[in-house]
């Protein structure tokens, strides 16, 4: 008999064991909801975004595994759409249009006062961690821009003098709706 | 007695405001004991006006608008819910000139109905087209639609009854009707009103298209962008299955129909039907090589109707009128009407839908009212990103896919963006290819590399660097992305560009452009 000491060998590591349990269980639910689903990558992915906020990239071996995919697959779905973010955002988000119709009635302008008033750049969020700044190409409100919208709230005709009293008001009483 | 009020739900009216005025309605007729029943439409596409409220009375529904919260205590003392005066009186709503003389032959009841009322759709026309084809064998549901002249709307303007025919005749045990509803061109907006004003008609819509091709399943795939549109459909669908008219016995028939919602996620090259296809079987939204062609191996490879929502929505009226009924719109080939959406710096923005024929200068002058800044137009860019920006030499175009392909533009999904003559067109230039290279798919080399070089160049061309030889050099890039692009978006990308420079050249020799890139 050997005296060796036996070690043993983790031969599978848990996918998704170093993910918060919160997240773990929003992934799973999601995962456990849509996988029947013809197609069900996209759809897992907006049920996970809608519920954190975002798509944590630790959580992507764990959705690979449940799907029997690749991580390189899942990782390619994730990074081709723009509206799945791998970075956790603000507590609101800010989709500002860039498109034609809104830049035919000053939505550059709009975009650069933004941009100022945040103090950070596109994808970025705001020091005080309330707003995070995306473009978006079209919102649908082309005869009313320049148009954002935050969270799912549209707001059109919006001059930086409109964008400031969104911003200072929060978004959840803010404007229009 | 209780007083109906209309007020819309749809997302322009409540990005100007909508709920706000609901909500301070009901509050001051609760204040005044006045008893009134709110029911919130689609919008009927006059944005200037909105949000507008109608009022039902013994002389018909009566406008008022654009209505502010603020506004109701004076609209009440004014009487406004017998039509009284008030500076806001717009008169019976089907009156006003830019309704009156449209041609709404697909979207009729945008803005009439409660869009998530099924009863309200049925008693305004809803499933008399779908009752029509259910009797009829799939191949004379097909060639109604092929007699009819309907042609694509989302752009391409292929004839719906050949592609349907091409589903038709392929063999295959699952087939699929898939709705592109990725609505990414800047300028356009008729989709969303359809889905969020009238939701069951594109339903209505898809379920003829499956009868007449043997197709079971069915798929809308909605752009992210639209949580409002989402949320109407949504309710539709769930109603739509409630009452039978979809799922494994449509309407008693015994014939199924499943369909299903699906969200895209931001990517503008989901909007071609390849990539769509990509999409929804959950790959990223890369495009496909045709042939084979998406009627033959579509979706999970089995032959596939991919058509545009209002395609969809105008194949009711068809079955319901008949094709000689729709194809007596129109002027050439194109038949029937056009959803025309006009945006961007524009007075009076909204959706005309008229029978093509009707010329860009009528819509821009005597619908749109010239701009909203009130300085002369210079430039319109007609059919999404990727269509040609126009001066005003070309404005009697009539609004019909040959004349514009003539001209060296495209009709595309029919939204026209209004430019004041503020308007950098280097900088309109430069952004197309910004556009190009953030949305590119990657697959192939002239849109993914070009569009990046195509910026750099456009940038040493405004500051002057050889100008000459970066024209060239541009122009030969164009010329590159044109031919050997996979699809239509590097393809087309060339079209926003070299109308720039060919109709704005001025634009070009100033150093505006750099400046712009480093806001």
């Amino acid at each position: 008999m050997s005296e060796r000491k036996r070690v043993p060998i983790p031969i599978r590591v848990e996918p998704g064991a170093d993910l918060p349990a919160a997240e773990r269980t929003a992934v799973l639910e999601a995962v456990n909801r849509h996988r029947a689903l013809e197609g069900a990558l996209l759809p897992i992915l907006h049920a996970i975004q809608d519920r954190l906020g975002w798509i944590p990239p630790r959580a992507l071996p764990l959705i690979a595994y449940e799907l029997n995919l690749s991580r390189a697959e899942v990782h390619g779905v994730v990074t081709f759409y723009h509206y799945f973010r791998q970075h956790k955002p603000g507590e609101h988000v800010i989709f500002l249009c860039r498109a034609e119709a809104c830049q035919a009635v000053g939505a550059v302008s709009l975009a650069a006062h933004a941009k100022r008033a945040l103090g950070t750049d596109f994808h970025g969020t705001s020091g005080d961690g309330r707003y995070t700044l995306e473009p978006v190409y079209c919102l649908g409100n082309c005869a009313s821009g320049p148009s954002l919208m935050i969270d799912r709230e549209l707001h059109g005709r919006v001059t930086p003098e409109r964008f400031d009293q969104l911003i200072g008001a929060g978004a959840a009483g803010a404007g229009a709706a | 007695m209780s007083v109906t009020v209309y007020i819309p739900r749809e997302a322009t009216s409540l990005s100007l405001g909508a709920h706000a005025v609901a909500r301070a309605l009901a509050e001051e007729a609760a204040r005044r004991g006045e008893s009134v029943r709110i029911v919130r439409t689609g919008s009927r596409g006059l944005f200037w006006l909105e949000p507008l409220v109608e009022v039902q009375t013994s002389a018909g529904r009566i406008a008022y608008g654009p209505v502010q919260a603020g506004d109701l205590p004076g609209l009440f003392a004014a009487d406004f819910l017998n039509g009284g005066r008030h500076r806001l009186n717009l008169g019976p709503v089907e009156s006003i000139p830019y309704l009156q003389s449209q041609q709404r032959l697909t979207c009729g009841r945008l803005g009439v109905i409660d869009p998530v009322n099924l009863d309200d759709y049925r008693a305004h026309g809803g499933y008399e087209g779908l009752s029509n084809a259910l009797p009829m064998l799939p191949a004379a549901i097909v060639k109604e639609v092929t007699e009819s002249g309907l042609r694509g709307r989302g752009g391409a303007a292929f004839p719906t009854g050949i592609k349907w025919k091409t589903v038709h005749d392929a063999p295959g045990p699952q087939k699929y009707i898939v709705c592109n509803a990725d609505e990414g061109d800047s300028g356009t907006f008729s989709d969303r009103l359809l889905m969020e004003g009238d939701p069951f008609c594109l339903i209505e819509g898809m379920t003829i298209a499956a009868l007449a091709v043997g197709a079971t399943r069915g798929y809308i795939y909605l752009r992210c962008e639209y949580p409002h549109a989402h949320d109407t459909m949504t309710e539709a669908i769930a109603s739509a299955y409630a009452a039978g008219c979809l799922g494994a016995d449509v309407l008693g028939s015994g014939r199924a129909f499943d369909l299903q919602l699906r969200l895209g996620a931001g990517a503008y090259i989901c909007g071609e039907e390849t990539s769509l296809l990509e999409s929804l079987e959950g790959r990223r939204g890369q495009i496909r090589f045709k042939p084979p062609l998406p009627a033959l191996k579509g979706l999970f490879d089995c032959p596939t109707v991919v058509n545009n929502v209002i395609t969809f929505a105008s194949v009711p009226i068809i079955l319901q009128r008949g094709a000689q009924f729709y194809k007596d719109y129109g002027m050439g080939r194109s038949r029937g009407s056009l959803p025309i959406q006009l945006a961007g710096n524009v007075a009076r923005g909204g959706l005309v839908e008229r029978a093509f024929g009707a010329s860009l200068r009528e819509l821009l002058y005597d619908y749109g009212g010239g701009t909203r800044s009130g300085r002369p137009i210079r430039a319109v860019q007609v059919g999404g990103p990727l269509g040609a920006y126009w001066p005003e030499s070309k404005f009697d175009t009539p609004l019909d896919y040959e004349a514009f392909a003539a001209g060296g533009g495209m009709l595309g999904h029919g939204g026209i963006v209004v430019f004041d003559d503020s308007v950098d067109m280097a900088a309109q230039a430069r952004y197309a290819m910004e556009f190009c290279a953030i949305e590119s798919c990657g697959k192939c080399t002239p849109c993914r590399i070009g569009s990046t070089r195509g910026v750099e160049v456009i940038d040493r061309l405004v500051a002057g660097d050889r100008a000459a030889m970066q024209q060239t050099l541009l122009r030969d890039l164009c010329d590159t992305m044109l031919n050997g692009s996979l699809c239509a978006l590097g393809g087309l990308t060339p079209y926003p560009v070299l109308s720039a420079l060919d109709y704005f050249a001025e634009d070009f020799s100033k150093p505006a452009v750099l400046q712009a890139a480093k806001r």
